[in-house]
């Protein structure tokens, strides 16, 4: 019992009650059919928004003000060069994996230093590169189809009994950023920012180089998740990011971080992203038209975030 | 803040004057960008400016200009309505539909509208959320009621809302006496009033307001019926432009609409924020990504590309002078 209600403090706990709420919904609309199924797709789809929920929330936990607005335009250009590098061709496929890495890399660096060199809130920062970005990603990807080599799609599709590949990868990558965020300096230097920036100046934490690590590292992650949504939906586009604005920003908040930084919440992502997930899953089963999907998307993230409520606001 | 405000007061009366010669550089920064951008037109093609290729050049800025001042009244409030985009697409679809043909209705849903935005400011205060979800909710919301009233583009703008789109008064182009109505009423209601200045205060120092006595929740309420009200004009202008409506037809405006506050002079957080710069900023943005970039023969492809460099430089300039301005 009091196990139980030490796991109901976890805040956590609600995203994957949530989760588990919407899809026990689906299967008894359906009859019990296909829940499985169910379960296995909404992993396949979760593990993208994980990876950039899991760069968003560090970059969220720095403290009021912070958040990447350049993810999408980010995961649309790496999305594109790492296609391009691989060119269709097996062997090239780590060599492309690297190219996306690099170049999100360089977009995450190039946005600490517009927040570093202008002195600008990193909402505008990151918007102008997004800006930027997104030019260069129309006019390098133009008119391009460009498909995945095969031995990549399989990787990006592969399951074995019923669970993605992929998705045991992120989940043990989330136990690395756990594990990086709570018990390494890094990430308890990542946290002190966040609670309080001048603290931890004070305290000897170096802080321009930790907020740069951290945009760096957000927008490694969105370039990784570009290369791999490609090799999932076995195509790059220039749209292919655009719904992970408001999914990493979500996933973050519904899974327990706090907008105000300083204290973060590696499994809520998981939880949120699952019930994100399921939940279009849900409202696709219901049969309901696009425009009636994107109002009750709307309104339920909306009714989750007043439910959690109760912190202070981003900015 | 404190700290900073009592070192002012001892400054010696030369770096006084010194800053304040910076402060009037940073406040005519915005008219600067846009004349160097007129400048940089007159250059390329002469004949742009003129009666004819004005209103051809503006002919978008007038829905930019009131959906940048929609953004600004949120700014001011110390938020962000990254939602301002999809409503103006939504107000689109009403107004080329039941605007049109059940003109009570129309009007009954979009007064409704801007209620909501008002209750959206409510929750945001009471229940202390990040005003970014909320509106990135809110933005699918909107999207979603667009695309069920109008589901393919189409629709008919009304009649009197054509007519007054097409007005063309002697002499100055009809974007340009908009643009010039729209700066003078927002800039005396929000500068020049007395509830103008709490409504700011609540982002500049929402404590001591509080402590004064004024209702924070209403503040936040106004602010938010405002960015509606604003938003609502802006979706109408466009219809009442572009004729028919799609429920895609706003999308580009959260960002338009941030950065001209930006360009314009506001700052993220404090409340300071400039009605006129801001519609100098929309108009500047207005003519940089299309026209300009079509003179100088740069490809469609970089035009958003234009809007974050232009907003780079004019932030970096910003830096420059506001070192000059401590």
């Amino acid at each position: 019992m009091t196990s139980l209600r030490m796991l109901l403090t976890k805040p956590w706990i609600w995203s994957f009650l949530g989760a588990l709420l919407v899809w026990l919904a689906t299967i008894a609309f359906t009859g019990g059919y296909g829940g499985g199924g169910m379960i296995t797709a909404a992993l396949s789809l979760a593990v993208f928004t994980v990876i950039v929920g899991v760069g968003q929330m560090f970059v969220i936990t720095l403290g009021p003000g912070n958040v990447d607005l350049s993810l999408p335009a980010n995961i649309g250009l790496a999305s594109a060069v790492a296609m391009k590098v691989m060119d269709g061709n097996d062997s090239m496929i780590a060599v492309g994996l690297l190219a996306a890495l690099a170049c999100g890399m360089a977009i995450g660096a190039a946005n600490y230093l517009l927040i570093w060199a202008l002195r600008i809130p990193p909402i505008i920062a990151t918007l102008s590169a997004s800006f930027i970005i997104q030019s260069i990603d129309i006019s390098y990807g133009r008119g391009l189809q460009i498909k995945p080599p095969p031995g990549f799609a399989d990787f990006a599709n592969w399951q074995i009994l019923g669970i993605p590949v992929l998705a045991m990868l992120t989940v043990l990558f989330t136990i690395g950023a756990a594990i990086a965020l709570q018990r390494m300096i890094y990430g308890r230097s990542v946290l002190a920012i966040g609670q309080n920036i001048r603290a931890a100046w004070l305290a000897g934490v170096n802080v321009g180089r930790i907020r740069f690590f951290t945009y760096t590292l957000c927008g490694a992650l969105g370039g990784i998740d570009g290369a791999l949504l490609a090799g999932y939906f076995r195509g790059a586009n220039v749209d292919i990011g655009n719904e992970y604005l408001l999914a990493s920003i979500a996933v973050v908040v519904i899974g327990g971080t706090s907008v105000a930084g300083g204290k973060a919440n590696v499994p809520g992502v998981w939880g949120a992203a699952l019930f994100l997930v399921l939940l279009l899953t849900m409202l696709n089963t219901f049969g309901v038209s696009v425009g009636v999907r994107l109002v009750l998307t709307g309104l339920i993230i909306v009714g989750v975030i007043t439910a959690a409520g109760g912190q202070k606001a981003l900015r | 803040m404190t700290a900073a405000s009592v070192e002012n007061g001892l400054r010696s009366s030369s770096t006084r004057r010194a800053a304040a010669r910076a402060r009037m550089l940073r406040s005519l920064l915005p008219a600067l960008s846009l004349a160097l951008v007129l400048m940089a037109i007159a250059w390329l093609n002469p004949r742009a400016i003129s009666y004819f290729g004005f209103s051809l050049m503006l002919n978008l800025a007038i829905p930019i200009a009131l959906a940048t001042i929609a953004q600004m009244f949120v700014i001011s409030g110390n938020e962000l309505d990254l939602s301002i985009g999809t409503f103006v697409g939504f107000v689109g679809c009403v107004t080329a539909t039941w605007l049109k043909d059940a003109p009570l209705l129309g009007v009954a849903v979009l007064a409704g509208s801007i209620g909501v935005y008002a209750l959206l400011g409510a929750l945001i205060h009471l229940r202390n959320l990040p005003s970014i979800v909320v509106t990135l909710g809110m933005s699918f919301v909107w999207q979603g009621l667009a695309i069920l009233i109008l589901p393919k583009p189409g629709g008919k703008a009304p009649d009197w809302l054509l007519s007054i789109m097409a007005f063309k008064p002697p002499l100055i182009p009809f974007p340009i006496i908009a643009a010039l109505l729209i700066a003078a009423v927002v800039h005396f209601g929000l500068m020049r009033t007395s509830y103008g200045v709490i409504l700011r205060g609540s982002g500049g120092n929402a404590a001591a307001l509080e402590r004064a006595g004024w209702s924070l929740l209403r503040t936040k309420i106004v602010l938010f019926a405002l960015t509606g009200l604003f938003g609502v004009l802006s979706g109408m202008a466009l219809i009442g432009i572009t004729t028919s409506a799609d429920a895609n037809i706003g999308n580009g405006y959260t960002l338009l609409s941030i950065a001209g506050v930006i360009l314009g002079g506001g700052e993220f957080v404090g409340g300071r924020v400039s009605p006129i710069g801001a519609v100098i900023g929309a108009l500047t943005l207005a003519l940089a990504a299309s026209p300009l970039l079509t003179f100088m023969h740069i490809p469609p492809d970089w035009q958003v590309a234009a809007n974050g460099a232009i907003l780079i430089i004019v932030l970096a300039a910003r830096v420059l002078i506001s070192r000059r301005e401590r």
